[in-house]
């Protein structure tokens, strides 16, 4: 318990032990702890930053599928349309071609009426000079009544 | 121990002597046989004991600290380097806290301060009587291994700091600047500087005397304790020593922690200019 030399000592330890952790404790620690707290820092930097851009990825990601959505409806829609008009110009020509035909069957039925007509009207005409002259044998003219059996065919 | 059954007071007596080597003005250049040769050697004598403790618990500070510092990652620490880095950031908040001045030594002397008083107040967790015994059986007979308990270690690193504080007054203030703050605080009237003179030079006088002592006597007394308690039966002593040990364990490190928060202190005002 008595203050001697060992006062003086431990004033030199001190200093000795101080100079030393200021020269070679201190800094090395303290360097890896600051480091450390900057990468950290910028770690959580760069995944807030990763994050907002995820987040405007997703936008714009949203946002083509939305219009690409209309795009396609639309194109739907337009193909429809378009299916629609060319079922209706079908059934336009369909019809149109049918009505053709059936009129020219009807102009052709008409003509072929006309046709038998003419040809029962002569055979009709022939038939009754036919008759007429074996009714008569002879006794008839031929020129002169000829003009009076065509009178005749023509009325039938 | 000194065997052959010794009484409680030598008991006592034996365990707060140092182990002291100096010049006896009848034996010369020795060791002291006991505490009255001791006494005689005066100034000029050195606890072994003390010098030694307190070396290798420097030595161990600093050769953990850069051992984890050489290595240290910036990325994740291990167990030691965690450790070690709890330690460092609370002190350097504590240096946060209270300096502000710009000084790159603050910090690390108040690492040192913190850690090192810490290891030599831990060393008095060591049952009272195993190193001394020990060191007794390899024939030296004193051995005080706590170097807290001697006012030698403690008043050398107040001293240590009351120089600091001295140091950077002057460079900080200029001796004008030291002088005029010594001699218009804390009134501002030349008539009264003769006064503040006297109270600031006390003031300034007992800032190592109360650093140095509190450590001192907080140490020692838990010493004694400890050493009262060993004279108990050995069939009732832990009771009592293992809860004092345990509260043992705060005091252990609030005592560190004073120390190094008061000299951080002192240093900020040796730095400020009222």
């Amino acid at each position: 318990m008595n203050i001697n030399l060992t006062l003086i000592g431990q004033m030199i330890a001190f200093a000795i032990f101080v100079w030393f952790c200021t020269k070679y404790v201190w800094p090395p620690i303290s360097n890896a702890l600051h480091e450390r707290q900057k990468k950290i820092a910028d770690g959580l930097d760069a995944a807030s930053r990763a994050n907002r851009d995820l987040e405007l990825a997703q936008e714009r990601a949203d946002e083509t599928l939305r219009e690409s959505k209309g795009q396609a409806a639309e194109i739907l829609e337009q193909a429809h349309k378009r299916s629609n008009q060319m079922v209706e110009e079908a059934r336009d020509t369909a019809r149109q071609e049918g009505e053709r035909m059936i009129a020219n069957a009807h102009a052709e039925i008409e003509q072929e009426i006309n046709r038998a007509k003419e040809e029962l009207r002569m055979q009709v005409a022939r038939l009754a000079i036919e008759g007429a002259e074996r009714i008569l044998e002879s006794s008839i003219d031929e020129k002169k009544h000829r003009e009076l059996v065509d009178k005749l065919a023509t009325e039938l | 121990m000194a065997g052959n059954n010794p009484t409680s007071a030598e008991y006592i007596q034996h365990h707060l002597q140092n182990l002291t080597f100096g010049h006896h003005p009848e034996h010369g250049w020795s060791i002291a046989h006991s505490a009255a040769e001791a006494v005689e050697m005066g100034f000029w004598a050195i606890h072994l004991d003390t010098m030694g403790w307190s070396l290798a618990m420097g030595t161990l500070f600093i050769w953990l600290f850069r051992k984890v510092g050489k290595k240290a990652t910036t990325g994740v620490p291990g167990k030691l380097q965690n450790a070690i880095e709890m330690v460092f950031e609370f002190v350097e908040g504590t240096v946060r806290d209270a300096f502000h001045a710009k000084n790159r030594l603050v910090a690390p002397i108040a690492l040192t301060l913190f850690v090192w008083i810490f290891l030599m107040n831990t060393l008095k967790l060591v049952p009272i009587d195993l190193l001394p015994g020990l060191f007794a059986q390899l024939g030296v007979d004193y051995m005080k291994i706590v170097p807290t308990t001697d006012p030698n270690a403690t008043m050398g690193m107040a001293l240590g700091v009351f120089f600091l504080i001295i140091f950077y007054s002057i460079k900080v203030k200029g001796v004008g600047g030291f002088v005029k703050e010594l001699s218009f605080t804390p009134f501002n009237h030349w008539l009264l500087i003769p006064f503040n003179l006297v109270m600031e030079i006390i003031s300034l006088l007992v800032k190592p005397l109360s650093l140095g002592l509190r450590l001192f006597g907080n140490m020692f007394a838990g010493e004694v304790i400890f050493i009262l308690i060993a004279l108990l039966p050995f069939w009732i002593s832990w009771t009592l020593n293992v809860p004092w040990a345990i509260f043992h364990i705060l005091i252990i490190t609030l005592q560190a922690f004073i120390f190094t928060v008061l000299t951080v202190v002192y240093l900020q005002g040796a730095h400020e200019t009222h």
